[in-house]
């Protein structure tokens, strides 16, 4: 049993047909690269699935149990334990870093009160411990803005290892990235997969991808155009898959 | 493992605060800079006023009709904090006011029941907050035009179903329930001035301390990414309606007992004043951010100048003009700090 299964997904942004019979699945304990060119609709795919906004079309199962559409959303996609860090980072410049990595899922007494003195310290530990920050002086406190392109997509990541989901998305986690940035987001992918848990890992830079997937996913124009396991792959097929596309 | 995570975060604070003093305290400031530099208003002003008229300035019962006055404006300018930290805005409070009140003072004419027209006139007040709500959601109107209609809309609604007529409300004169809201506390400041102080502690904690705040916070900051975080951003706008709807309303009940009597024109001085006092206060127009307790000194500082201006020995007809340069004045240094 797949822990994730579309079939059949269509999507519509006013008159543009954004994704045509998507099927796509993740296994247990499976890293799946999902590649193609920009504008392909692998953002879209996994918008659908990390609960943004429903399908036109096509059903979805998760962990082999059908998902209405109507009540599936962001927040039933957390508590189904699918966690989803978007390209655009999602986080609030002006806000505090505790305030950004508890958004939407803030511990609260019974009235609703905020408990800041558990949200910081788990910040601090999602920092030092998870993300292994060493910005001197760096504060729980500290608006995101002041952080470094780096540092943000750390503070997303970060937020989506601390909730502990069995699926993480990641959607070009290594854009604006230094070299050394992009190793420790691969890292963490690895990591992911020693623990058991499966990932969807999004990205155009094919070496990257190509490192640490079990399969690939390529998708051009709305379409799912072709499906490798890693064993039948190289970086050059992967590479001609995506070009051969565009004709 | 809770344990760690507390004692590695006070390691962490430990390390800073150990930091020279110079620097803690303009780590502090820096935090506080829009409070700080609200209370450097407050003084300039206050101050301004006392050497002009120290016989006026320097003796309690001016400051005690202000606090009569101004937490009618006041009251508003709280909610409508909020709904600027939303990213939103709303024209239509001065109408809800009104209405509100017309509500709840036609209610007690023919009930004779207080509470009970004070719970028709904010539940009305409510209502409007819906209804802007949905017109900005779900229709799609931008808050400012939504609410513009809405202004103008409720205001003549107010005067048809009035019939252009105020409502005596004198039957209340003398009722320990008005005095509740707006009699003389027994520490000698006027009861609505306690609502207002009442209403601000616990606007503070819904929006810096309440889950609530948090999505109001995210929603005007980064409304996309709320939604991308599970937050209904729509439904958050919404309530933050809702909140300024329900304390207009209350607001003009307040003021229609004060008066004792309701009149069709309630609130039609209000909506500059009240703006007045939120950006004077420091919140901003860009969302994401805004102080409680600016909105707060704000209120003070926008509701002294007429009496300031009248008791320096000028025409009233300078009001307008201190009012609009304090608020040139304090949005220019809100602007300047909030760039470094």
């Amino acid at each position: 049993m797949s822990l994730v299964e579309m079939k059949g997904i269509h999507k519509y942004f006013q008159a543009v047909h954004a994704l045509r019979d998507v099927d796509f699945h993740v296994g247990d304990n499976e890293i799946v690269g999902l590649i193609g060119d920009n504008g392909a609709g692998k953002s879209t795919l996994i918008k659908i699935l990390s609960g943004l906004f429903p399908p036109d079309g096509g059903e979805m199962y998760i962990r082999g149990r059908k998902i209405g559409p109507k009540r599936y959303s962001v927040k039933r996609a957390h508590s189904l334990g699918i966690e989803t860090v978007f390209q655009e980072q999602a986080l609030g410049d002006l806000q505090p870093i505790w305030r950004n990595i508890f958004l939407g899922r803030q511990p609260t007494n019974a009235l609703g009160l905020l408990d800041v003195r558990k949200a910081r310290e788990e910040a601090h530990y999602v920092m030092t411990e998870l993300m292994r920050f060493t910005g001197a002086g760096m504060s729980v406190d500290a608006p995101v803005r002041h952080l470094s392109g780096g540092e943000r997509q750390g503070i997303a990541i970060g937020r989506a290892m601390y909730f502990d989901a069995d699926l993480i998305i990641l959607d070009e986690p290594t854009r604006a990235l230094s070299v050394k940035e992009v190793g420790k987001v691969l890292d963490f992918i690895s990591r992911i997969k020693e623990v058991g848990k499966s990932c969807v890992y999004i990205s155009h830079t094919i070496i990257d991808v190509f490192n640490v997937s079990d399969r690939f996913v390529i998708m051009d124009r709305g379409e799912v155009v072709a499906e490798r396991a890693r064993e039948d792959a190289s970086e050059a097929s992967l590479i001609d898959l995506i070009r051969n596309t565009r004709t | 493992m809770e344990k760690s995570h507390s004692e590695s975060l006070a390691a962490a604070e430990k390390e800073l605060e150990n930091g020279p003093l110079k620097e803690r305290l303009a780590k502090k400031l820096s935090e506080h800079r829009v409070q700080v530099a609200v209370i450097g208003a407050a003084v300039l002003v206050f101050g301004t006023f006392m050497v002009l008229s120290p016989a006026v300035f320097l003796r309690p019962r001016i400051y005690v009709a202000f606090l009569s006055t101004a937490p009618f404006f006041g009251i508003m300018a709280l909610g409508l904090t909020l709904i600027l930290v939303s990213k939103q805005i709303d024209l239509s409070f001065p109408s809800t006011m009104a209405l509100g009140a017309f509500v709840s003072a036609s209610i007690f004419a023919a009930t004779d029941n207080l509470l009970l027209g004070m719970l028709g006139g904010m539940s009305v007040g409510a209502v409007v907050g819906v209804l802007n709500g949905i017109l900005v959601t779900k229709v799609g109107i931008p808050s400012i035009i939504a609410t513009l209609g809405m202004m103008f809309a409720l205001r003549g609604a107010v005067h048809v179903l009035s019939d252009g007529m105020s409502i005596s409300l004198t039957a209340l004169s003398g009722a320990p329930l008005r005095n509740v809201f707006v009699g003389m506390s027994p520490i000698g400041i006027p009861a609505q001035s306690l609502w207002f102080i009442g209403i601000a502690v616990l606007l503070w904690f819904l929006l810096f301390r309440h889950k609530f705040g948090d999505h109001v916070l995210f929603t005007g900051d980064n409304e996309s990414a709320a939604q991308m975080m599970g937050v209904n951003t729509d439904l958050t706008k919404t309530l933050v309606f809702v909140i300024l709807g329900v304390l207009a309303a209350f607001a003009g009940v307040l003021d229609s007992l004060r008066m004792l009597r309701w009149f069709p024109t309630l609130g039609e001085g209000y909506l500059l004043m009240t703006f007045g006092a939120v950006f004077v206060g420091g919140t901003s127009m860009f969302g994401g951010a805004g102080t409680i307790f600016g909105t707060f000194i704000g209120t003070f500082l926008v509701g002294s100048l007429e009496a300031g201006v009248i008791a320096a020995g000028l025409a009233g007809f300078w009001t307008r003009l201190f009012v609009g340069v304090l608020i040139l004045v304090a949005v220019t240094i809100h602007a300047l700090l909030s760039r470094r």
